[in-house]
């Protein structure tokens, strides 16, 4: 009796279990939805205005337009957005963009000049983290209805001082520079918020979709626009889920219950690699990783050490094992898709000159480090290595180990004696690199600068800091190129940085998905290109 | 000589209502305690919640802006006080990281758990509770072993790599099941945005509208991972059934029942597992509150958006509001689940009435 009401519990679960079997067979991505897995636990907000995250920005993308863009399918290059024109006076300072006629919102209003020069002025008056993209230009929540103005179907911005346009116009590219429709934005305002938290589970934007839903770690859904002015999206929805961990996306694409997997470790493309339905996609990435330096460190401001420490890193060691697939060797801050990005490499693992430069530092061997290292596999990995080649020059690395915050706040707080960072540009323009790096208007403890990774690790930049202010504002793009070279070339050989990889990205996907376009080191993911 | 009157019966419902109040009690006590301690930790932690709102580029003026905005430049005992009168009003606060409401996010994330952990439970009591017996009836037997064997591996083994095997064989080869996630995208767009959400259960909410399409393929999702938190709470149900129902096998008014010859299913099944729910029904208890406190790894796996990737999160990002807001909700589950047991206690065993 006992068995039998044992087995006939069993039996039920057995046929619950075999029951489902049809219903799992039917589940297939339908043909006019991308199903995309990705980790998007970053998004901290989706208003255009605030987002400054990979994941926020990806969404926007494809739900806000700005008046000038990078096209997607040649990087770098300027295209019209919402502004079917754009010029810059003759005394370098005014800028003036001819709005597009015939464009609506998702809401359905037309978009006007106005609600370009109100969203400009909205990020400036908002002022969250990323207005200083607009605000570098002089942009202050006092002067910026007097300095972004609108007249007919013209937006007019005017900026301090004279810049090269190019940074300008890279600049109002960037996700922050997106046009809102302000009569619904400002409809929704509540406590004078600028309707900021009706945007965090909202869009209106005159994007290729619409946002549809969103929940924060577990997924959106997009809905394409009909009658978009780009052209319709082919791809009616977009469906993002929430997956972080990589063996799942990789089951699932392998099922072809996603089509693209955004988030899948080396180990999980190796794994798919020669499955005829999968592709992968290879992409770089904006990030860089290196070491920073901190030069309150007697020890670590000798020239001869920190030279010492670049030929001490195992870059193709590291590059071929532990990062395979996700970085890539890169010695200069400038990231590959930038205007004056290095391609040359001069340091390799050399560890008879690294002990020979630590000999002749006259700092007394072995020298004890502290390392300030975030609590993540791939960092600790690197960490690993460096431990391994630095000992036998002579430098003991003493890993000090703490999750993401921490570790930022040592740096920030100039507490760190050498520590392993990634940088990720802000806007795709080479001034936003070069100015965290390469310039620190006041080294002093007090001055407060942490936007400054040079002030961060208590590095007095020199001549570096003049040359890049002089970059920035050259107007000859071939020349300014030159400007950042020869920086970076500076930077590389002589600074408290250590500079070792770029991101490389490795999107798998079904392999009837075309036209996904990650957006490389300077843009956003792009779902309208897409067809399958 | 005169009888003593005989005293009036005594109200059952008084003393019932006295435990009642004071359960009550009791959970006002220790949620004010569990808050306490939780919102001291949160407040010593060497991480800055402002960092994870602002980001690395913020600047200080930016930053100190923010720290005034959330009130986190008011002395200690403020914050807290702000804190517990919001909540006894229904708003813990807002998410740092999404800036929503904790309340409205503890809404959507608790039913998935709720969900998962309740399928869970119910597999691994029905599981569990004839597995221990059987063990329990026949010590020493293959049966027995294997229950222990089948119980030790539920143990022991880590619930990652059992869900990841489970994805790979169900899912992978087998195709028994569906992937991870609650819903196949177009089940969930239908759930989203044509169907009425009452509980946010999505087996449920699917009844109740009649979309029994959108039934099927949630059951075919969540079958997977509620059945591998079932397999784990199985394991600690048959071991502790074993345990308790062969103490009861050894009492003598089991060998009294026995030699008056009473059936055996009605030996076991009757008289001896009248006493054994008595302890039975808190291990239970204990494993469904434990289930429902969320299952980071299997939610991480299964990317089931439950409470305890929520709260595991919200730690990572210093969120502090969501870790309050979260701990306060399993903090209820735990107290809840404890003075239900106490109720179903006193109902199973009379003498816990008295």
């Amino acid at each position: 009796m006992l068995l039998k009401h044992g087995f006939g519990r069993a039996a039920v679960f057995a046929a619950l279990m075999a029951g489902t079997a049809p219903m799992a067979l039917m589940a297939e991505t339908p043909a006019d939805t991308l199903v995309v897995a990705d980790a998007i636990d970053d998004i901290v907000s989706i208003d255009p205005h605030e987002a400054f995250e990979f994941s926020g920005t990806d969404l926007n993308n494809n739900t806000y337009d700005s008046l000038i863009e990078l096209d997607p399918t040649k990087p770098g290059e300027l295209v019209p957005g919402l502004a079917e024109s754009w010029a810059v006076a003759e005394d370098g300072m005014t800028y003036t963009f001819k709005v597009k006629s015939g464009i609506t919102f998702s809401s359905g209003n037309p978009l006007t000049a106005e609600d370009a020069a109100g969203s400009l002025r909205r990020v400036v008056k908002l002022n969250k983290t990323p207005a200083f993209i607009l605000t570098q230009f002089g942009l202050t929540p006092e002067n910026v209805d007097q300095m972004i103005t609108f007249d007919g179907d013209t937006v007019t911005i005017k900026t301090d001082k004279e810049y090269a346009p190019s940074f300008v116009y890279n600049c109002l590219t960037a996700g922050v520079a997106s046009i809102v429709d302000m009569k619904t934005v400002m409809a929704n305002e509540v406590d004078g918020d600028m309707g900021n938290a009706w945007l965090k589970a909202n869009s209106a934007g005159t994007g290729a979709y619409v946002l549809r839903s969103f929940k924060p770690n577990e997924g959106y859904v997009l809905e394409a626009r009909a009658g978009h002015w780009r052209g319709d999206a082919k791809i009616k929805n977009v469906f993002m889920q929430h997956v972080p961990e990589g063996a799942t996306q990789r089951l699932l694409l392998e099922k072809g219950d996603i089509d693209v997997a955004r988030e899948m470790t080396p180990t999980d493309i190796a794994g798919v690699t020669g499955n005829p339905d999968i592709k992968v996609q290879n992409d770089v990435g904006g990030q860089v990783y290196y070491l920073a330096l901190n030069q309150k460190k007697a020890e670590l401001a000798n020239p001869k050490v920190q030279e010492a420490m670049r030929w001490a890193v195992d870059y193709a060691g590291m590059t071929d094992s532990i990062l395979k697939g996700q970085w890539v060797v890169h010695q200069s801050f400038l990231p590959q898709g930038f205007l004056g990005a290095l391609t040359e490499t001069p340091y390799s693992l050399d560890l008879e000159k690294a002990k020979a430069l630590m000999a002749e530092s006259g700092v007394t061997l072995p020298l004890e480090v502290k390392f300030t290292v975030r609590n993540n596999q791939e960092r600790l990995d690197i960490a690993t290595s460096l431990q391994n080649t630095f000992a036998q020059v002579g430098i003991n690395l003493v890993l000090d180990v703490g999750d993401g915050a921490q570790g930022l706040e040592v740096y920030r707080g100039r507490l760190h004696e050498m520590t392993l960072q990634t940088w990720g540009p802000d806007y795709p323009d080479p001034h936003t690199n070069a100015s965290t790096f390469a310039m620190n208007p006041d080294n002093s403890d007090e001055a407060g600068n942490t936007g400054y990774l040079a002030w961060r690790t208590a590095w007095e930049p020199g001549e570096l800091h003049a040359l890049t202010e002089a970059a920035v504002v050259e107007k000859d793009t071939e020349k300014r190129k030159a400007m950042y070279e020869e920086i970076q070339r500076k930077h590389r050989d002589g600074s408290a940085f250590v500079m070792m990889f770029q991101q490389a990205r490795q999107e798998a996907m079904r392999a009837n998905v075309m036209g996904f376009y990650a957006g490389g080191a300077t843009d956003s993911a792009s779902y309208w290109t897409v067809t399958k | 000589m005169t009888a003593l009157p005989a005293p009036p019966p005594r109200s059952r419902l008084l003393p019932f209502l006295g435990q009642i109040a004071l359960g009550i009690g009791t959970l006002a006590i220790t949620l004010l305690g569990l808050l306490l301690i939780t919102f001291i930790i949160a407040r010593v932690v060497p991480t800055d919640p402002v960092l994870s709102i602002v980001g690395e580029r913020a600047t200080e003026a930016q930053m100190e802006a923010i720290r005034v905005k959330l009130g986190l430049d008011l002395p200690l005992w403020q914050q807290f006080f702000i804190y517990v009168r919001d909540a006894l009003q229904g708003d813990l606060g807002t998410s740092i990281r999404t800036g929503q409401s904790v309340t409205a996010e503890i809404a959507r994330y608790f039913p998935a758990t709720l969900e998962l952990a309740t399928l869970g439970t119910i597999f691994g009591t029905l599981v569990g509770v004839p597995a221990g017996v059987l063990a329990a009836t026949r010590p020493g037997s293959i049966a027995d072993q294997i229950v222990r064997v089948v119980g030790l591996m539920g143990y022991s083994m880590p619930v990652f790599w059992l869900g990841l095997i489970g994805l790979l064989v169900f899912y992978g080869k087998l195709d028994w099941v569906s992937g991870p996630g609650r819903l196949d995208p177009t089940y969930d767009m239908m759930m989203q945005f044509t169907l009425t959400s009452y509980t946010g259960m999505i087996l449920i909410d699917a009844a109740l509208n009649g979309a029994w399409d959108v039934f099927a393929n949630a059951i075919s999702h969540i079958i997977l991972p509620a059945g591998l938190l079932g397999y784990v709470s199985m394991a600690y149900i048959s071991r502790m059934t074993r345990s308790f129902m062969m103490n009861e096998l050894g009492q003598e008014y089991i060998t009294t029942a026995r030699v008056k010859g009473m059936p055996e299913w009605r030996v076991i099944w009757v008289h001896a597992m009248k006493n054994v729910l008595v302890p039975l029904i808190t291990v239970i208890a204990l494993s469904y509150a434990y289930l429902l406190e969320g299952s980071v790894l299997t939610e991480t796996i299964f990317a089931w958006p439950g409470l305890g990737s929520y709260i595991t999160d919200a730690l990572f990002a210093a969120d502090m509001p969501a870790v309050l807001g979260g701990t306060v909700v399993v903090g209820v589950v735990f107290v809840t689940l404890n003075m239900a047991s106490d109720i179903l206690y006193r109902l199973v065993d009379p003498r816990a009435r008295a």
